[in-house]
């Protein structure tokens, strides 16, 4: 109980280390990542000790208080612990602290080595932070801090362009989600006067606010998801934001900032599900992204930009199930997610660190070279590509039978088709990295296993990847579906779809789970005819579908047409803006410098010669008057003792002349 | 018969005498000698004065005296300035001190 009410501990642990690294940067030395990790541990203790005083308490904790009053609105700030923000503080910190332990051996020597285990804390803090908030003002403040750390993040290695340019994109693309939500969340906020996320879920189901103000609130909401889930059409960000460090691309670009934007909407999803036409919005993006970015995953070359657009496609992946009215689903996917996808890029991490490389036409063979990395990129690969008992089936398995029984035959077979994709790239990764022979000579010598700290992170994700599944697998009763369930989290306010799962029924889904399998089982198989034992030969394949190919392998040309709408326009109106400001603007205030300067001079003209000339002509005047007076000045004392006398004299005269003569 | 008139009179002449050599004679002693003269000068006629005016009962000599104290201090200082001079520059003419000549 009192750790519940306490649970401001939590974010403030990795916070403490983010100040004290950043005021003892040199004195702490290697030792910053000792003490990042010490508390990134400490808050997983305190998450776990918080999850298990959850389970037993059974009800939401909430603390915290007025913050501020103005006029007769009053705000209050404080922290929400339910089912979700309980799993989500595991979830984060279980990941977080896998990343910290893997960087000592990832970053060991980096030139902003304690730069970066500062940053870490900072966004680890503003993560639980967001996912604790129970107002969207707490929220939207830990939301932006989480983009700042990943702007960081991202341009960690700034000497070089590329990852400096890419901070910048990540950065301005999220921005334009992010105002979107701001917008949003302001709009709520004049109709409900209040920032409570409860409140406003029951404002909505109270039916204060109209349908219409209801979708528009709740689409300017998925507006910042979209943005930080990297969703079509602002997805073009996170495959750039690979040009950070690994670990940082597994914390924050695959496992928790980029899920935020699916937790926004799993956390407001009462004011969703006030708004059907919002919720199906949802679905569609979802769906199509998911779609989307798979077909781009199939034809890239580089092991994270891979796994990176594999990220885009589940985060779809979720955003479907949250769509269709599958809460528990989306947000199962949510943290099965996290653990297997960073779990797959640590494992690429590993590959990196080892063979210098990630193109993956350069790797192959390193299975045998790198046995914990192999076997725990098998693990990640299979929970990802949806096979049984890994967590990724369980998860995605509620998302499809979500999709069907709720009635989306199109979204369905979407997801489907994303199954298959799916299993079918992460063949084709596993086939051109660790398996067949070596294709760079040169590259198979040098690499070596990683160290300690680095597997060891592997292998506790690897364990999670495969376990993650079971508390919401009917193996434990769907546990973690009646302890997510929305409708315990907020009673009386659900409607329909998500209470399928939660009743434990199946109904008429039972044709999902072999069509899911099949999907999944068919990619490995195409995958392994390709890539594996190149039955097909891959050379082939593409000449046959050389439009599709290019048209994957320039990612739609999505980024060439923003490049062409967006950046090109803003350049040049840029240009103009800038023209006009040297032309008009300048001019006008060099106009005006001008008319000063020359107004000073014709004044100092003024100054020199008549204010001079006059102060100098008193001067000379005087002198001049001197030099004559001088010649009075004999030094001889008598001649002034006569000038004495002849005064007196001529003074006694006038007396006497006054005194007598009139 | 002597009345005070006379002493005026004679004390115009003293004073004149004493002015005619402060201004005409070089010898810086002899300069401080013609002032004292010219003081003196100016006692005689002050006692006189006060013989003439009984009404300003003895102002005319109590001012003799003070003039008698002040000459007095006048000559030592005077006179130790002239010996300075004289140590200084080897001079005691007034004419070739000219050191303040503008």
């Amino acid at each position: 109980m009192t750790l519940l009410e306490n649970i401001w501990t939590v974010p403030v642990l990795p916070l403490v280390s983010w100040v004290l690294i950043t005021f003892f940067n040199r004195r702490l030395g290697e030792r910053a990542a000792t003490l990042g990790t010490a508390t990134v541990l400490g808050s997983f203790v305190l998450s776990v000790a918080a999850f298990v005083a959850l389970v037993r308490h059974g009800a939401p904790v909430s603390s915290g208080g007025l913050w501020l009053s103005f006029g007769s609105v009053e705000l209050s700030m404080g922290l929400t612990v339910d089912s979700l923000a309980a799993i989500m503080l595991l979830v984060v910190t279980v990941v977080s602290s896998a990343v910290h332990v893997y960087s000592m051996g990832y970053m060991h020597g980096d030139r902003r080595y304690q730069r970066f285990y500062g940053t870490l804390g900072l966004f680890t803090s503003a993560m639980l932070l967001l996912v604790l908030a129970d107002n969207f003002l707490l929220l939207l403040i830990a939301w932006e801090i989480m983009g700042l750390c990943s702007y960081l993040l991202i341009g960690h290695w700034f000497e070089e362009a590329w990852p400096r340019m890419a901070a910048m994109k990540a950065f301005m693309t999220t921005r334009v989600g992010d105002v979107a939500m701001m917008i949003g969340i302001w709009l709520l906020f004049s109709r409900t006067g209040t920032f409570n996320i409860v409140e406003t879920t029951k404002a909505v189901a109270g039916g204060q606010l109209s349908l219409a103000m209801t979708t528009v609130g709740a689409l300017l909401l998925f507006g910042g998801a979209i943005g930080k889930s990297a969703q079509f059409p602002l997805h073009v960000w996170l495959p750039d934001a690979m040009a950070g460090p690994t670990p940082v691309s597994a914390l924050i670009h695959a496992a928790t900032m980029v899920a935020a934007g699916v937790y926004l909407v799993a956390r407001s999803y009462g004011i969703f599900l006030g708004a059907p036409d919002a919720l199906l919005t949802v679905a569609t993006i979802g769906g199509f992204t998911a779609l989307f970015a798979a077909t781009i995953a199939t034809v890239q070359t580089d092991m994270k930009k891979i796994l990176a657009y594999s990220t885009i496609s589940q985060l779809g992946y979720m955003m479907l199930g949250l769509g269709v009215g599958g809460f528990v689903a989306g947000a199962f996917h949510l943290v099965t997610h996290a653990f297997f996808k960073a779990l797959l890029f640590l494992t690429a991490g590993s590959v990196s660190h080892a063979a210098g490389t990630l193109e993956v036409h350069k790797l192959g063979g390193l299975g045998k070279k790198m046995k914990v990395t192999f076997w725990t990129f098998m693990v990640g690969g299979l929970a990802l590509a949806g096979i049984p008992p890994l967590a990724g089936f369980w998860s995605k398995d509620e998302i499809l039978l979500e999709t069907f029984i709720t009635g989306h035959p199109a979204l369905f077979w979407m997801a489907v088709l994303t199954a298959f994709l799916t299993a079918y790239y992460m063949t084709r990764l596993a086939c051109l990295v660790f398996f067949g022979p070596p294709r760079d000579k040169h590259v198979y010598d040098h690499a070596h296993e990683s160290p300690r700290s680095m597997t060891g992170p592997l292998v506790v994700l690897g364990v999670l990847a495969v376990v993650a599944g079971l508390p919401a697998s009917p193996l434990m009763g769907k546990w973690l579906v009646k302890f997510l369930d929305f409708g315990q989290t907020l009673p009386g306010l659900m409607t329909g779809a998500g209470h399928t799962l939660a009743a434990g029924g199946t109904e008429d889904g039972g044709i999902v789970l072999p069509i899911a399998l099949g999907a999944a089982f068919l990619g490995i198989l195409i995958g392994y005819t390709v890539y594996g034992t190149r039955q097909i030969k891959r050379e082939s394949l593409i000449r046959a579908f050389r439009p599709v190919y290019l048209l994957l392998k320039n990612k739609y040309y999505i980024d060439e047409i923003y490049l062409a709408v967006f950046v090109r326009p803003a350049v040049r109106l840029a240009e103009l803006c800038g023209i006009f400001d040297n032309k008009v603007i300048d001019g006008a205030v060099n106009g005006v410098g001008n008319a000063t300067v020359a107004v000073s001079a014709a004044a100092g003209e003024f100054d020199n010669t008549v204010v001079d000339g006059a102060v100098n002509g008193v001067a000379s005047g005087t002198m001049a008057a001197g030099q004559r007076l001088r010649r009075a000045h004999t030094g001889l004392v008598q001649s002034y003792m006569v000038a004495i006398y002849a005064g007196a004299g001529v003074s006694l005269a006038v007396l006497l002349w006054f005194l007598f003569a009139r | 018969m002597i009345n005070p008139s006379h002493a005026v009179i004679l004390g115009v002449l003293l004073f004149s005498v004493g002015l005619y050599g402060a201004l005409r004679s070089t010898n810086a002693v002899r300069i401080l000698m013609c002032i004292e003269l010219m003081l003196n000068a100016v006692n005689l006629v002050f006692v006189a004065f006060s013989r003439l005016r009984p009404e300003a009962m003895i102002a005319g000599q109590v001012f003799a005296i003070f003039i008698m104290a002040v000459a007095a201090a006048e000559a030592a200082v005077g006179l130790a300035i002239i010996l300075q001079i004289v140590r200084q520059r080897g001079v005691v003419h007034m004419d070739k001190i000219n050191l303040l000549k503008g």
